[in-house]
């Protein structure tokens, strides 16, 4: 259990890494020569698609944990981290909307990485459904982490499923096996926003937690109650 | 294991006597993909060039529409007369019953599959002959696919509200990498080209199954505590 202040801090933290990323961004960073300011979406795209894995990434570790221990907290872990996952897989669908329609010339176009962001955005859209329609919190944790542990094992399969039918996206170039391409400025401004991002998410990750803590306390009040 | 496999047999068989006394999938199910058919067509025109290159997906799309309506059925019969409780209370390993479920549905599917199959031949005039062997390793691979998430997803589905609606949301942004590869195995099949030729499809299908089976088979139990 975090202290509240070490919550708050880890807020005030998240604030000015963000702030320092916004200035980097459009301070620090160089003009990109061809397509000008709108690449600087990418300061706010890449961070979000790299965070929302990481959230998907912990709803897996939520899950398991949940069916191994059957502890509450495992499953708050899974379900926060669930909702912030989609919430920031919805960030990098808009922004690459917005960055698409000046570079590509179209708002949307059914490319490998474009599709299964968008298939990720619907498992977990579902995930969020299906929790809502369970009440009882220990059947609502235990059919949430199987949906939750399918949804992670297929993200790799509905990569290369989606590879394999068509690509137009830029190959990653941050995670990719060669050294990267990017300017050092650019490089930079990136990483202190990918940091910014999760700070950020780990602030929203810990007060979501929390909520989900007090909500349980009362619903369990409510019950004692009757 | 002679018990586990004997185990996996009784439910297989209940269900198929089941479904062989009261014909309710089979009967609706055939029917339906019959409807699909005309409604393809109705949908499409009949501009033969275009009906050829869509053929394919259509004929999937009517397999994963008929799934759903019959895999989500598959486990209403047991909420019926405390059967629930007779699955819970059985000795050993639960895993036992969904692959008992997992071979009956496949079964039924199989049936239905090959049915839709022939009338698209005879309706769409599709020489299925030269493409019959590529279909033969094609179709069970792509309804263990879908089967094995959609026998785990029924399970769960079953115990919540809003099951019809919520059965749909979850299992189809799973089975997209299924309906992909079955799609494009499909075309290189019908087309009359090697089945080596679709390869690699094929090699993600069967990955792709054995991950959705080892996962139905590790948490099924979760979902059956109820």
């Amino acid at each position: 259990m975090a202290r509240p202040v070490a919550i708050r801090v880890l807020g005030w933290l998240a604030v000015l890494a963000l702030l320092a990323g916004l200035g980097m961004a459009f301070g620090y960073a160089p003009r990109e020569a061809i397509q000008g300011n709108v690449q600087r979406i990418m300061y706010v795209h890449v961070p979000a698609v790299l965070t929302a894995y990481l959230a998907f990434g912990l709803v897996l570790v939520g899950s398991i944990g949940y069916l191994a221990s059957s502890r509450a907290g495992w499953d708050r872990l899974a379900a926060s981290a669930a909702e912030l996952g989609v919430l920031f897989t919805g960030i990098t669908i808009a922004s690459g909307s917005i960055w698409g329609k000046p570079t590509w010339g179209t708002w949307w176009t059914w490319d490998a990485r474009l599709t299964s962001t968008a298939i990720l955005f619907l498992v977990y859209v579902g995930y969020l459904l299906l929790r809502g329609l369970v009440d009882e919190p220990e059947r609502r944790g235990r059919f949430a982490a199987v949906v939750g542990i399918v949804g992670a094992a297929n993200i790799p399969i509905v990569h290369f499923s989606v590879k394999w039918w068509r690509a137009l996206h830029q190959p990653s170039t941050i995670l990719g096996p060669e050294p990267s391409p990017i300017a050092a400025p650019i490089a930079a401004a990136l990483l202190v926003n990918w940091v910014a991002f999760t700070l950020l998410f780990a602030y929203l990750l810990a007060r979501r937690i929390e909520i989900a803590r007090l909500e349980e306390a009362a619903m369990g009040g409510v019950l004692r109650a009757r | 294991m002679t018990g586990y496999a004997r185990r996996v047999g009784i439910v297989l068989w209940k269900d198929l006597l089941v479904e062989r006394r009261s014909k309710e999938s089979l009967n609706a199910l055939f029917f339906f993909g019959l409807l699909l058919l005309f409604l393809f067509q109705f949908s499409l025109g009949s501009d033969r060039a275009r009906l050829e290159s869509a053929l394919p997906g259509m004929l999937w799309l009517g397999f994963v529409l008929a799934g759903l309506l019959g895999l989500g059925r598959s486990f209403l019969a047991e909420r019926e007369n405390d059967c629930w409780e007779g699955l819970v209370l059985t000795a050993g390993d639960k895993s036992a019953i969904y692959l008992g479920k997992l071979a009956a549905n496949v079964c039924v599917m199989g049936a239905v599959e090959l049915v839709i199959l022939l009338l698209f031949g005879l309706f769409f005039d599709v020489d299925l002959g030269r493409a019959a062997a590529g279909l033969a390793i094609i179709l069970p691979l792509g309804t263990l696919g879908l089967a094995a998430v959609g026998t785990l997803f029924a399970a769960v589905t079953a115990q919540v509200r809003a099951r019809e609606l919520l059965f749909p949301v979850l299992l189809l942004p799973v089975q997209v990498p299924v309906l992909l590869a079955t799609v494009s195995a499909t075309q290189v099949a019908l087309a009359g080209q090697p089945l080596g030729d679709a390869a690699p499809w094929l090699r993600l299908l069967a990955g792709a199954d054995l991950v959705y089976l080892v996962i139905g088979i590790l948490t099924f139990e979760f979902v059956l505590e109820g």
